[in-house]
Protein backbone atom coordinates (compact mmCIF):
# COMPACT_ATOMS: atom_id res chain seq x y z
CA UNK A 1 0.00 0.00 0.00
CA UNK A 2 3.11 2.26 0.95
CA UNK A 3 3.98 2.11 -3.02
CA UNK A 4 0.66 4.05 -4.02
CA UNK A 5 1.59 7.10 -2.07
CA UNK A 6 3.62 8.23 -5.01
CA UNK A 7 1.62 7.07 -7.94
CA UNK A 8 -1.33 8.97 -6.22
CA UNK A 9 0.22 12.18 -5.11
CA UNK A 10 2.07 12.37 -8.26
CA UNK A 11 -2.00 12.16 -10.33
CA UNK A 12 -3.61 14.30 -7.87
CA UNK A 13 -0.84 17.25 -8.88
CA UNK A 14 -0.88 16.42 -12.08
CA UNK A 15 -4.56 16.87 -12.25
CA UNK A 16 -4.58 20.28 -10.34
CA UNK A 17 -1.12 21.73 -12.29
CA UNK A 18 -3.61 20.81 -15.28
CA UNK A 19 -6.55 22.92 -14.18
CA UNK A 20 -4.35 25.31 -13.06
CA UNK A 21 -2.71 25.93 -16.52
CA UNK A 22 0.68 25.28 -15.10
CA UNK A 23 1.29 22.35 -17.45
CA UNK A 24 1.14 22.74 -21.15
CA UNK A 25 -1.97 21.42 -22.15
CA UNK A 26 -0.96 19.28 -25.68
CA UNK A 27 1.72 17.22 -24.22
CA UNK A 28 -0.19 16.37 -20.87
CA UNK A 29 -3.72 15.90 -20.80
CA UNK A 30 -5.40 15.42 -17.37
CA UNK A 31 -5.68 12.19 -15.92
CA UNK A 32 -9.64 12.99 -15.76
CA UNK A 33 -9.53 13.28 -19.48
CA UNK A 34 -7.34 9.64 -19.73
CA UNK A 35 -9.67 7.67 -17.55
CA UNK A 36 -12.29 8.99 -20.07
CA UNK A 37 -10.22 8.24 -23.14
CA UNK A 38 -9.55 4.81 -22.11
CA UNK A 39 -13.17 4.49 -20.59
CA UNK A 40 -14.26 5.32 -24.22
CA UNK A 41 -11.79 3.11 -25.87
CA UNK A 42 -12.53 0.58 -23.55
CA UNK A 43 -16.46 0.13 -24.51
CA UNK A 44 -15.47 0.73 -28.43
CA UNK A 45 -13.72 -2.50 -28.60
CA UNK A 46 -10.66 -0.73 -30.26
CA UNK A 47 -8.50 -0.94 -26.91
CA UNK A 48 -8.85 -4.87 -26.84
CA UNK A 49 -8.70 -5.43 -30.73
CA UNK A 50 -5.61 -3.56 -30.87
CA UNK A 51 -4.00 -5.50 -28.14
CA UNK A 52 -5.24 -8.69 -29.73
CA UNK A 53 -3.54 -7.55 -32.78
CA UNK A 54 -0.06 -6.48 -30.48
CA UNK A 55 -0.13 -10.06 -29.10
CA UNK A 56 -0.81 -11.77 -32.10
CA UNK A 57 2.29 -10.42 -33.94
CA UNK A 58 3.69 -10.71 -30.35
CA UNK A 59 2.95 -14.34 -29.80
CA UNK A 60 3.61 -15.29 -33.12
CA UNK A 61 7.02 -14.01 -33.28
CA UNK A 62 8.09 -15.28 -29.94
CA UNK A 63 6.63 -18.95 -30.82
CA UNK A 64 8.52 -18.88 -33.71
CA UNK A 65 11.49 -17.69 -31.58
CA UNK A 66 11.11 -20.18 -28.94
CA UNK A 67 10.59 -23.66 -31.00
CA UNK A 68 14.05 -21.88 -32.99
CA UNK A 69 16.01 -21.24 -30.33
CA UNK A 70 15.05 -24.38 -28.08
CA UNK A 71 16.14 -26.51 -31.69
CA UNK A 72 18.88 -24.79 -32.91
CA UNK A 73 20.66 -24.42 -29.37
CA UNK A 74 19.80 -27.98 -28.54
CA UNK A 75 21.87 -28.82 -31.83
CA UNK A 76 24.94 -26.55 -31.11
CA UNK A 77 24.80 -27.54 -27.28
CA UNK A 78 25.40 -31.60 -27.88
CA UNK A 79 27.73 -31.02 -30.98
CA UNK A 80 30.43 -28.57 -30.54
CA UNK A 81 31.29 -29.38 -33.91
CA UNK A 82 28.10 -27.79 -35.42
CA UNK A 83 29.01 -25.22 -32.48
CA UNK A 84 32.48 -24.05 -34.12
CA UNK A 85 30.81 -24.10 -37.94
CA UNK A 86 27.75 -22.28 -37.10
CA UNK A 87 28.45 -20.38 -34.21
CA UNK A 88 30.93 -17.46 -36.38
CA UNK A 89 27.51 -16.95 -38.64
CA UNK A 90 25.49 -16.51 -35.36
CA UNK A 91 27.43 -13.98 -34.10
CA UNK A 92 27.59 -11.97 -36.67
CA UNK A 93 24.02 -11.97 -37.00
CA UNK A 94 23.40 -11.18 -33.62
CA UNK A 95 24.78 -7.99 -32.99
CA UNK A 96 22.16 -6.55 -35.75
CA UNK A 97 19.55 -4.71 -34.12
CA UNK A 98 16.08 -6.27 -34.80
CA UNK A 99 14.86 -2.77 -35.41
CA UNK A 100 17.40 -2.70 -38.77
CA UNK A 101 15.36 -5.53 -40.29
CA UNK A 102 12.02 -3.32 -40.34
CA UNK A 103 12.46 -2.04 -44.18
CA UNK A 104 14.21 -5.68 -44.71
CA UNK A 105 10.81 -7.38 -43.64
CA UNK A 106 8.78 -4.95 -45.26
CA UNK A 107 10.49 -5.78 -48.45
CA UNK A 108 9.99 -9.26 -48.05
CA UNK A 109 6.39 -9.77 -46.12
CA UNK A 110 4.39 -6.48 -47.31
CA UNK A 111 2.99 -4.50 -44.28
CA UNK A 112 0.92 -7.02 -41.62
CA UNK A 113 1.38 -10.05 -39.41
CA UNK A 114 3.80 -11.90 -41.25
CA UNK A 115 6.24 -9.34 -41.27
CA UNK A 116 5.90 -8.15 -37.30
CA UNK A 117 6.00 -11.63 -36.55
CA UNK A 118 9.17 -11.95 -38.36
CA UNK A 119 11.19 -9.02 -36.60
CA UNK A 120 9.71 -10.06 -33.30
CA UNK A 121 11.11 -13.49 -33.61
CA UNK A 122 14.69 -12.19 -34.68
CA UNK A 123 14.78 -10.16 -31.80
CA UNK A 124 13.26 -12.63 -29.22
CA UNK A 125 15.28 -15.43 -31.03
CA UNK A 126 18.86 -14.74 -29.43
CA UNK A 127 18.06 -15.02 -25.44
CA UNK A 128 16.59 -18.41 -25.93
CA UNK A 129 19.38 -19.81 -28.16
CA UNK A 130 22.02 -18.83 -25.75
CA UNK A 131 19.95 -19.95 -22.86
CA UNK A 132 19.41 -23.38 -24.69
CA UNK A 133 23.20 -23.67 -25.52
CA UNK A 134 24.59 -23.26 -22.30
CA UNK A 135 21.51 -25.41 -20.58
CA UNK A 136 22.06 -28.36 -22.69
CA UNK A 137 25.59 -28.09 -22.16
CA UNK A 138 24.92 -27.91 -18.74
CA UNK A 139 23.39 -31.03 -18.45
CA UNK A 140 24.24 -34.05 -16.36
CA UNK A 141 26.68 -35.86 -18.91
CA UNK A 142 25.19 -39.14 -17.06
CA UNK A 143 22.03 -38.47 -18.62
CA UNK A 144 23.34 -38.09 -22.08
CA UNK A 145 25.27 -41.53 -21.72
CA UNK A 146 22.13 -43.09 -20.54
CA UNK A 147 20.21 -42.09 -23.53
CA UNK A 148 23.09 -43.16 -26.06
CA UNK A 149 23.20 -46.62 -24.19
CA UNK A 150 19.10 -46.86 -24.61
CA UNK A 151 19.69 -45.78 -28.30
CA UNK A 152 17.20 -42.97 -28.12
CA UNK A 153 16.55 -41.32 -31.74
CA UNK A 154 17.32 -37.36 -31.53
CA UNK A 155 13.77 -36.03 -30.61
CA UNK A 156 12.97 -38.87 -27.98
CA UNK A 157 16.44 -37.48 -26.35
CA UNK A 158 15.27 -33.97 -26.81
CA UNK A 159 12.07 -34.86 -25.26
CA UNK A 160 12.81 -37.08 -22.99
CA UNK A 161 16.18 -36.31 -21.21
CA UNK A 162 17.76 -32.90 -22.41
CA UNK A 163 14.85 -30.46 -22.71
CA UNK A 164 13.10 -31.61 -18.87
CA UNK A 165 17.23 -31.19 -17.81
CA UNK A 166 17.49 -28.15 -19.16
CA UNK A 167 14.10 -26.71 -18.60
CA UNK A 168 14.79 -24.44 -15.59
CA UNK A 169 17.30 -22.41 -17.39
CA UNK A 170 15.80 -22.40 -20.42
CA UNK A 171 12.41 -21.03 -18.94
CA UNK A 172 14.62 -17.92 -17.96
CA UNK A 173 15.50 -17.31 -21.71
CA UNK A 174 11.88 -17.45 -22.90
CA UNK A 175 10.79 -15.36 -20.06
CA UNK A 176 13.16 -12.84 -21.15
CA UNK A 177 12.54 -13.80 -25.01
CA UNK A 178 8.52 -12.68 -23.93
CA UNK A 179 9.46 -9.59 -22.50
CA UNK A 180 11.46 -8.85 -25.57
CA UNK A 181 8.61 -9.78 -28.09
CA UNK A 182 5.97 -7.43 -26.70
CA UNK A 183 8.45 -4.18 -26.90
CA UNK A 184 9.71 -5.17 -30.61
CA UNK A 185 6.22 -5.52 -31.33
CA UNK A 186 5.30 -2.12 -30.17
CA UNK A 187 8.17 -1.01 -31.68
CA UNK A 188 7.53 -1.75 -35.16
CA UNK A 189 3.72 -1.11 -35.20
CA UNK A 190 4.81 2.49 -34.05
CA UNK A 191 7.61 3.36 -36.86
CA UNK A 192 5.11 1.50 -39.23
CA UNK A 193 3.66 -1.49 -39.13
CA UNK A 194 -0.45 0.25 -39.25
CA UNK A 195 -2.22 -2.29 -36.36
CA UNK A 196 -2.15 -2.83 -32.85
CA UNK A 197 -1.64 -0.60 -29.83
CA UNK A 198 1.50 0.63 -31.20
CA UNK A 199 0.10 2.07 -34.22
CA UNK A 200 -3.08 3.66 -32.10
CA UNK A 201 -0.65 5.36 -30.45
CA UNK A 202 0.97 6.97 -32.61
CA UNK A 203 -2.05 7.78 -34.58
CA UNK A 204 -3.55 9.17 -31.14
CA UNK A 205 -0.33 11.51 -31.04
CA UNK A 206 -0.46 12.54 -34.63
CA UNK A 207 -4.44 13.33 -33.82
CA UNK A 208 -3.65 15.49 -30.98
CA UNK A 209 -5.14 13.28 -28.79
CA UNK A 210 -2.54 13.04 -26.12
CA UNK A 211 -5.49 12.14 -23.52
CA UNK A 212 -5.72 8.20 -25.56
CA UNK A 213 -2.12 8.18 -25.78
CA UNK A 214 -1.80 8.62 -22.02
CA UNK A 215 -4.65 5.82 -21.53
CA UNK A 216 -2.71 3.50 -24.41
CA UNK A 217 0.25 3.93 -22.43
CA UNK A 218 -0.50 3.08 -19.20
CA UNK A 219 -2.64 0.23 -20.52
CA UNK A 220 0.37 -1.32 -22.25
CA UNK A 221 1.91 -1.04 -19.23
CA UNK A 222 -0.50 -2.79 -17.50
CA UNK A 223 -0.37 -5.41 -20.12
CA UNK A 224 3.23 -5.67 -20.24
CA UNK A 225 3.35 -6.37 -16.63
CA UNK A 226 0.36 -8.90 -16.59
CA UNK A 227 2.71 -11.02 -19.03
CA UNK A 228 5.10 -10.99 -17.65
CA UNK A 229 3.36 -12.09 -14.10
CA UNK A 230 1.78 -15.00 -16.14
CA UNK A 231 5.10 -15.98 -17.62
CA UNK A 232 6.69 -16.02 -14.05
CA UNK A 233 4.55 -19.12 -13.16
CA UNK B 1 29.37 -63.95 -25.18
CA UNK B 2 32.25 -61.67 -24.62
CA UNK B 3 35.55 -61.68 -26.13
CA UNK B 4 37.95 -58.81 -25.84
CA UNK B 5 41.42 -58.93 -27.91
CA UNK B 6 43.90 -57.07 -27.22
CA UNK B 7 41.87 -54.29 -26.12
CA UNK B 8 43.59 -51.02 -25.67
CA UNK B 9 42.45 -47.37 -24.70
CA UNK B 10 44.29 -44.03 -25.37
CA UNK B 11 43.10 -40.51 -23.82
CA UNK B 12 45.72 -38.67 -26.22
CA UNK B 13 49.17 -40.12 -25.53
CA UNK B 14 48.06 -41.53 -22.75
CA UNK B 15 47.65 -45.41 -22.57
CA UNK B 16 44.75 -46.17 -20.25
CA UNK B 17 44.81 -49.71 -20.83
CA UNK B 18 46.70 -52.22 -23.21
CA UNK B 19 46.50 -55.40 -24.41
CA UNK B 20 43.45 -56.09 -22.06
CA UNK B 21 42.05 -59.62 -23.59
CA UNK B 22 39.52 -62.03 -22.04
CA UNK B 23 36.65 -64.62 -22.73
CA UNK B 24 32.90 -64.46 -21.10
CA UNK B 25 30.46 -67.21 -21.77
CA UNK B 26 26.78 -66.91 -22.13
CA UNK B 27 25.78 -66.42 -18.44
CA UNK B 28 28.97 -65.89 -16.55
CA UNK B 29 29.16 -63.39 -14.16
CA UNK B 30 32.34 -61.55 -14.36
CA UNK B 31 34.09 -59.12 -12.35
CA UNK B 32 36.94 -56.89 -12.46
CA UNK B 33 38.41 -55.69 -9.84
CA UNK B 34 41.49 -53.23 -9.18
CA UNK B 35 43.03 -50.30 -7.63
CA UNK B 36 41.54 -46.47 -8.66
CA UNK B 37 42.84 -45.51 -11.64
CA UNK B 38 43.71 -48.63 -12.95
CA UNK B 39 41.39 -48.07 -15.72
CA UNK B 40 38.65 -50.91 -14.85
CA UNK B 41 35.71 -48.03 -15.83
CA UNK B 42 37.01 -47.43 -18.97
CA UNK B 43 36.94 -51.28 -19.66
CA UNK B 44 33.44 -50.86 -18.85
CA UNK B 45 32.72 -48.03 -21.07
CA UNK B 46 34.00 -49.82 -23.71
CA UNK B 47 31.89 -52.91 -22.89
CA UNK B 48 29.56 -50.41 -23.19
CA UNK B 49 30.25 -48.58 -26.59
CA UNK B 50 30.62 -45.24 -24.80
CA UNK B 51 34.70 -44.86 -25.24
CA UNK B 52 35.93 -46.86 -28.58
CA UNK B 53 39.33 -48.73 -28.20
CA UNK B 54 42.12 -47.30 -29.72
CA UNK B 55 43.95 -50.88 -30.16
CA UNK B 56 42.40 -54.64 -30.55
CA UNK B 57 38.66 -55.49 -30.85
CA UNK B 58 35.23 -56.28 -28.09
CA UNK B 59 33.54 -58.71 -29.88
CA UNK B 60 29.39 -59.30 -27.84
CA UNK B 61 27.54 -61.60 -29.37
CA UNK B 62 29.56 -61.89 -32.49
CA UNK B 63 29.29 -58.89 -33.41
CA UNK B 64 32.02 -56.10 -33.02
CA UNK B 65 31.04 -53.17 -30.35
CA UNK B 66 30.79 -50.42 -32.55
CA UNK B 67 28.77 -47.88 -30.24
CA UNK B 68 26.44 -48.50 -27.41
CA UNK B 69 23.16 -50.91 -27.63
CA UNK B 70 20.30 -51.37 -25.25
CA UNK B 71 21.20 -55.03 -25.34
CA UNK B 72 23.94 -53.89 -22.89
CA UNK B 73 22.77 -52.20 -20.18
CA UNK B 74 24.46 -50.15 -18.05
CA UNK B 75 24.11 -49.31 -14.42
CA UNK B 76 26.22 -46.57 -13.25
CA UNK B 77 27.78 -45.78 -9.89
CA UNK B 78 26.47 -42.40 -9.25
CA UNK B 79 23.27 -43.21 -9.29
CA UNK B 80 22.35 -39.70 -8.03
CA UNK B 81 23.46 -38.47 -11.07
CA UNK B 82 21.53 -41.39 -13.78
CA UNK B 83 18.47 -41.18 -12.99
CA UNK B 84 16.08 -38.47 -13.96
CA UNK B 85 15.24 -36.42 -10.78
CA UNK B 86 11.76 -35.29 -12.45
CA UNK B 87 10.28 -38.52 -12.92
CA UNK B 88 9.29 -40.86 -10.60
CA UNK B 89 10.45 -44.36 -9.42
CA UNK B 90 8.39 -45.75 -11.24
CA UNK B 91 8.70 -43.41 -14.96
CA UNK B 92 12.65 -43.87 -14.47
CA UNK B 93 11.88 -47.48 -15.19
CA UNK B 94 9.31 -46.63 -17.69
CA UNK B 95 12.29 -45.15 -19.69
CA UNK B 96 13.97 -48.66 -20.46
CA UNK B 97 10.91 -49.59 -21.89
CA UNK B 98 9.70 -46.56 -23.62
CA UNK B 99 13.39 -47.17 -25.15
CA UNK B 100 12.59 -50.50 -26.61
CA UNK B 101 8.95 -49.74 -27.72
CA UNK B 102 7.49 -51.88 -25.15
CA UNK B 103 3.71 -49.93 -26.29
CA UNK B 104 2.15 -47.92 -23.39
CA UNK B 105 -0.55 -50.38 -22.17
CA UNK B 106 1.39 -53.22 -21.24
CA UNK B 107 4.36 -50.82 -19.83
CA UNK B 108 2.54 -49.96 -16.51
CA UNK B 109 2.50 -53.77 -15.77
CA UNK B 110 6.32 -54.39 -16.96
CA UNK B 111 7.21 -51.66 -14.61
CA UNK B 112 4.83 -53.63 -11.69
CA UNK B 113 6.59 -56.41 -12.04
CA UNK B 114 10.30 -54.60 -12.43
CA UNK B 115 9.48 -52.67 -9.13
CA UNK B 116 8.63 -56.15 -7.51
CA UNK B 117 11.47 -57.53 -8.46
CA UNK B 118 13.90 -55.02 -7.19
CA UNK B 119 11.54 -54.36 -3.64
CA UNK B 120 10.88 -50.83 -4.58
CA UNK B 121 7.00 -51.44 -5.30
CA UNK B 122 5.89 -49.33 -1.97
CA UNK B 123 7.70 -46.69 -3.49
CA UNK B 124 6.85 -46.61 -7.00
CA UNK B 125 4.96 -43.11 -6.68
CA UNK B 126 8.19 -41.16 -5.18
CA UNK B 127 11.22 -39.43 -6.66
CA UNK B 128 14.83 -40.42 -6.85
CA UNK B 129 15.85 -37.61 -4.39
CA UNK B 130 13.24 -38.76 -1.86
CA UNK B 131 15.46 -42.70 -1.50
CA UNK B 132 17.89 -43.74 0.07
CA UNK B 133 21.41 -44.72 -1.91
CA UNK B 134 20.33 -48.51 -2.18
CA UNK B 135 16.99 -47.65 -2.97
CA UNK B 136 18.02 -45.30 -5.85
CA UNK B 137 20.51 -47.81 -6.99
CA UNK B 138 17.62 -50.36 -7.07
CA UNK B 139 15.57 -48.12 -9.44
CA UNK B 140 18.37 -47.83 -11.62
CA UNK B 141 18.61 -51.86 -11.78
CA UNK B 142 15.16 -52.06 -12.40
CA UNK B 143 15.47 -49.42 -15.54
CA UNK B 144 18.57 -51.51 -16.65
CA UNK B 145 16.70 -54.98 -16.23
CA UNK B 146 13.46 -53.55 -18.40
CA UNK B 147 16.03 -52.99 -21.59
CA UNK B 148 15.62 -57.13 -21.23
CA UNK B 149 19.48 -56.98 -21.67
CA UNK B 150 22.06 -59.72 -22.73
CA UNK B 151 24.67 -58.29 -20.85
CA UNK B 152 24.27 -56.27 -17.39
CA UNK B 153 27.57 -53.73 -16.90
CA UNK B 154 27.59 -52.23 -13.55
CA UNK B 155 30.08 -50.20 -12.73
CA UNK B 156 30.73 -49.96 -8.90
CA UNK B 157 26.87 -50.10 -8.18
CA UNK B 158 27.69 -50.83 -4.67
CA UNK B 159 30.72 -48.94 -4.09
CA UNK B 160 29.06 -45.86 -1.96
CA UNK B 161 26.55 -47.85 0.12
CA UNK B 162 27.21 -48.86 3.37
CA UNK B 163 27.77 -52.77 3.94
CA UNK B 164 24.68 -53.77 5.07
CA UNK B 165 22.65 -52.56 2.29
CA UNK B 166 25.13 -53.53 0.32
CA UNK B 167 25.81 -57.18 1.12
CA UNK B 168 21.75 -57.52 0.32
CA UNK B 169 22.15 -55.85 -3.18
CA UNK B 170 24.55 -58.33 -4.15
CA UNK B 171 22.74 -61.23 -3.25
CA UNK B 172 20.05 -59.52 -5.16
CA UNK B 173 22.06 -59.18 -8.25
CA UNK B 174 23.11 -62.54 -7.85
CA UNK B 175 19.65 -64.55 -7.76
CA UNK B 176 18.29 -61.96 -10.34
CA UNK B 177 21.71 -62.90 -12.43
CA UNK B 178 20.94 -66.22 -11.79
CA UNK B 179 17.39 -66.16 -12.46
CA UNK B 180 17.47 -64.64 -16.20
CA UNK B 181 20.53 -66.04 -17.55
CA UNK B 182 22.30 -62.70 -17.72
CA UNK B 183 26.12 -62.26 -18.73
CA UNK B 184 27.19 -59.82 -16.01
CA UNK B 185 30.25 -57.64 -16.01
CA UNK B 186 30.95 -55.88 -12.99
CA UNK B 187 33.48 -53.24 -11.80
CA UNK B 188 34.71 -53.06 -8.28
CA UNK B 189 37.15 -52.08 -6.26
CA UNK B 190 36.37 -54.69 -2.96
CA UNK B 191 38.04 -58.01 -3.59
CA UNK B 192 35.72 -59.84 -1.43
CA UNK B 193 33.16 -58.52 -3.49
CA UNK B 194 34.56 -59.54 -6.75
CA UNK B 195 34.69 -63.20 -5.62
CA UNK B 196 31.46 -63.17 -3.72
CA UNK B 197 29.52 -62.30 -6.63
CA UNK B 198 32.18 -63.77 -9.75
CA UNK B 199 32.06 -66.84 -11.69
CA UNK B 200 35.41 -65.09 -12.84
CA UNK B 201 37.51 -62.53 -11.02
CA UNK B 202 40.27 -60.50 -13.56
CA UNK B 203 42.67 -58.36 -11.23
CA UNK B 204 43.90 -55.38 -13.20
CA UNK B 205 47.08 -53.35 -12.55
CA UNK B 206 48.13 -49.76 -13.15
CA UNK B 207 49.44 -47.48 -15.49
CA UNK B 208 48.62 -48.71 -18.22
CA UNK B 209 45.50 -50.54 -17.58
CA UNK B 210 46.37 -54.81 -17.48
CA UNK B 211 45.09 -57.90 -16.72
CA UNK B 212 47.39 -58.87 -13.65
CA UNK B 213 45.63 -62.01 -12.63
CA UNK B 214 42.32 -64.08 -13.77
CA UNK B 215 40.68 -66.75 -11.38
CA UNK B 216 37.84 -69.05 -11.82
CA UNK B 217 35.73 -68.63 -8.56
CA UNK B 218 35.30 -72.25 -7.96
CA UNK B 219 32.23 -71.89 -5.43
CA UNK B 220 29.21 -73.49 -6.06
CA UNK B 221 25.66 -71.02 -6.14
CA UNK B 222 23.87 -69.89 -4.57
CA UNK B 223 26.68 -68.04 -2.51
CA UNK B 224 25.69 -67.34 1.34
CA UNK B 225 26.91 -64.09 2.41
CA UNK B 226 28.56 -65.75 6.16
CA UNK B 227 29.03 -69.33 4.84
CA UNK B 228 30.38 -68.28 1.40
CA UNK B 229 33.06 -65.90 3.09
CA UNK B 230 34.37 -68.45 5.20
CA UNK B 231 34.90 -70.93 3.00
CA UNK B 232 38.18 -72.55 2.81
CA UNK B 233 38.49 -71.67 -1.28
CA UNK B 234 37.07 -68.18 -0.65
CA UNK B 235 39.81 -67.24 1.56
CA UNK B 236 42.41 -69.10 -0.83
CA UNK B 237 41.28 -66.95 -3.67
CA UNK B 238 41.46 -63.88 -1.18
CA UNK B 239 44.99 -64.84 -0.57
CA UNK B 240 46.27 -65.14 -4.41
CA UNK B 241 44.84 -62.28 -5.36
CA UNK B 242 45.22 -59.66 -2.35
CA UNK B 243 48.78 -58.95 -3.24
CA UNK B 244 48.12 -57.60 -6.54
CA UNK B 245 46.17 -55.41 -5.41
CA UNK B 246 48.72 -53.44 -3.27
CA UNK B 247 51.34 -50.90 -4.73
Amino acid sequence: MRGLVIPSLLVILWEAGSRAGLLPPDSTSRPSEIVRAFVQALADGSLLRDTWLTFEAALLGFAIAGVLGILLGAILGLSPRTERTVGPSIEALRPIPAVALIPLALLVFGFGLRMEAAVVAFAAVWPVLLVTVSAVRGVEPRLLELSRSLELSFPAQLRKIILPAAFARIAVGLRLALAISLVVAVTVEIVLNPRGLGHSMISAQQAMRSDLMYAQLLWLGFVGWALNKVAQR
Amino acid sequence: MIAARRVGVSFGDRPVLAEVSFDVAAGQFLCIVGPSGCGKTTLLRALAGLVAPTGGEIVVDGKPVRGPARSRAIVFQDYTKALLPWRTVAGNVALGLEACGVPEPRRGERVQQLLAKMGLAHCAGHYPSQLSGGMQQRVQIARALGQDPQLLLMDEPFGALDAITRQGLQDEVARIAAEQKTTVVFITHDLEEAIYLGDQVIVLASNPGRIAERITVDIPRPRAQLETREDERFLDYRHRLFGLLKH
